[in-house]
């Protein structure tokens, strides 16, 4: 990807500016923490789940547009689905920004989420793209943090700070 | 043997000389993104000269064989070069001796050494060493290590809003419990040149040794250990037109001499039996097993070639070079430059208002500009100056002002994308 216009295309730069479902959700019953150690990204993420569904989705914390904007996507997404379709976005976001699944070629629910689909040619950057969709997948399987570190990394060893 | 310091009359700045130095980096040819490279990342990595390339080449095509181990013509010819290159690394830095210069693999397995060799021997529970509050993590981690192992404490010498230390509370740091002062001379992060010979000379006054990080320092001044009087200094080959795998620690002959082996193994014996092994001499005894021959020949080449354009020379050009990127960076609105001490080296670490500095980087890279973007591996600096990370650009002799200009551009594009 040379032109930079494909990934920060205006919505991201919007999401980014303005992100929305910011702040926590009180009386939450489900909370995670997400973090990119490489960019010192921070997502803090709260949640209501009853009857098996996403009643409220709220994030706050730092990080960098591809992050921001992906987490507010990603609220407005899940907000009123239920616990299984927001798994199977995670898997589907997952899978689009590393390259393991192409959108364009077999159903999913992604709709305007696709427009991330531009950062699996950053490996630097997925990552950041990816580090919500972790925290909601922790946040729904009770684990109260985690961190893209895990994540199989295309340039093993790239995320950690090296000098 | 003492080989006079190459005293070169020509300087840098004329475009014709600079253009000559650029030729001998073939990778500064390559189009990234469709665009010329304009690569600005030196203080992570410096890119390598063809002479260089071409020693290392002739080492792995005509010379390579392990060393200090056979009689043949292979092994006495790899040996021979390979203690060439220690020489060369004693004179580019002016240490008294050859046998004070060891090989490890980088500034970190440097510093790593000296907190095995010394401060395990000689720091104890209670003990204080002091850092500065711009290290890098390689010289926090090991001693954060050593102080847990111990129970020793770790005092940290403050710094102001322009990254300058505290002169006076460092002074008042030192009390009858410092053992050791370990101290970077140019701020990874910040660009601060430190002022490690007073420093240096006050932790003398109170009997504590000093160990110098000189990653930053090595590819960009003249470096004399006798000077500074330093008791360990530690840099990498790879950021000074060397390979990656090599990196020195220069300490003085009577401290090597008391400290523990760091790694036990072939070449640093002198005899082995299963009831008790004897050490070898310094440098040996820190260089168990195989080292990386070829890099410490490659890096033998690279102070040659910098020592051929002169360090002095390349000190005055970079500087240059940042005083035009200050200008033109401090006057763009909506940008901040982080780390601005009276006495800098050519690293610039900025944030852009409002845009996360990965966000910076991706975007100069699609314009074909390497910066680094991140914490620089100082959390600590960036916890001091309220910032998650930056964005860095290093600059080496090798660059122009004509990149800086493309950098001031992309800055300006990044800016006008997300305003």
């Amino acid at each position: 990807m040379t032109d930079m216009r494909q990934l920060y295309q205006e919505v991201i730069l919007d999401h980014n500016r303005k992100p929305r479902n910011w702040g926590a959700v009180s009386g939450a019953n489900r909370h995670a923490d997400g973090h990119n150690p490489l960019c010192g990204d921070h997502i803090k993420l709260s949640m209501n789940v009853s009857d098996d569904k996403i009643e409220a989705i709220a994030f706050e914390g730092h990080g960098c547009a591809i992050c921001k904007a992906s987490a507010s996507m990603m609220t407005g997404a899940v907000k009123g689905k239920s616990v299984q379709d927001a798994e199977t976005m995670v898997e589907e976001f997952r899978g689009m920004a590393t390259g393991t699944f192409d959108p364009e070629s077999a159903d999913n629910h992604l709709g305007k989420l696709k427009i991330f689909s531009g950062v699996k040619d950053l490996p630097s950057r997925v990552k950041c793209a990816i580090l919500p969709w972790h925290t909601l997948h922790a946040a729904l399987n009770a684990e109260a943090s985690t961190s893209t570190e895990g994540e199989a990394d295309p340039v093993p060893g790239s995320m950690i700070g090296e000098e | 043997m003492k080989i006079e310091r190459i005293k070169n009359e020509r300087t840098i700045t004329d475009k014709a000389t600079i253009d000559k130095i650029r030729a001998d980096f073939p990778i500064l040819g390559l189009q990234v993104s469709g665009k010329p490279l304009v690569y600005l990342d030196n203080a992570a990595s410096s890119q390598v000269p063809q002479a260089v390339i071409d020693r290392i080449v002739r080492y792995q095509t005509e010379e390579h064989s392990n060393i200090h181990r056979a009689v043949h013509y292979l092994s006495e010819l790899a040996t021979r070069q390979y203690e060439a290159a220690r020489v060369k690394v004693q004179h580019f830095i002016n240490a008294k001796e050859s046998r004070e210069i060891i090989f490890t693999r980088g500034t970190t397995e440097s510093i790593n050494l000296v907190m095995h060799g010394y401060g395990r021997a000689f720091i104890g529970k209670g003990d204080e060493i002091i850092l500065s509050a711009m290290e890098h993590h390689a010289n926090i981690v090991p001693w954060q290590m050593l102080a847990q192992e111990k129970g020793a404490v770790l005092r940290v010498i403050p710094m102001n809003d322009a990254g300058e230390l505290l002169v006076d509370e460092f002074e008042a740091l030192f009390n009858e419990k410092t053992k050791f002062l370990a101290l970077s001379h140019v701020s990874n992060a910040l660009g601060t040149i430190n002022p490690v010979k007073r420093m240096t000379a006050y932790a003398h006054s109170h009997g504590v040794p000093v160990l110098l990080d000189g990653a930053q320092a090595a590819p960009h001044q003249a470096l004399d250990m006798q000077d500074l009087d330093c008791d360990y200094y530690a840099f990498s080959g790879h950021k000074m037109c060397g390979p990656t795998g090599i990196g020195v620690l220069y300490g003085k002959a009577h401290l090597l001499e008391k400290m523990q082996p760091y790694q036990g193994g072939g070449d640093m014996i002198l005899s082995v039996t299963f009831e008790k092994t004897t050490y070898n001499v310094i440098p040996s005894k820190f260089e168990a097993g195989t080292p990386p021959i070829m890099a410490a020949i490659g890096l033998g080449a690279a102070i040659e070639y910098l020592s051929g354009i002169g360090l002095d020379n390349i000190a005055a050009y970079e500087h240059e070079l940042l005083e035009y990127a200050t200008e033109k960076v401090a006057a763009m609105p909506g940008v901040r430059i982080i780390g601005t001490a009276g006495n800098k080296a050519a690293v610039m670490s900025f944030e852009i208002e409002g845009v996360h500095p990965h966000d910076v980087g991706t975007i100069l890279n699609s314009d074909g500009i390497a910066i680094r973007t991140g914490h620089h591996c100082a959390q600590p600096v960036m916890d001091r100056f309220h910032v998650p990370a930056t964005a860095r650009a290093s600059f080496a002799f090798y660059n122009t002002r004509q990149e800086i200009d493309k950098l001031v551009e992309g800055i300006r594009k990044v800016q006008e994308m997300f305003l």
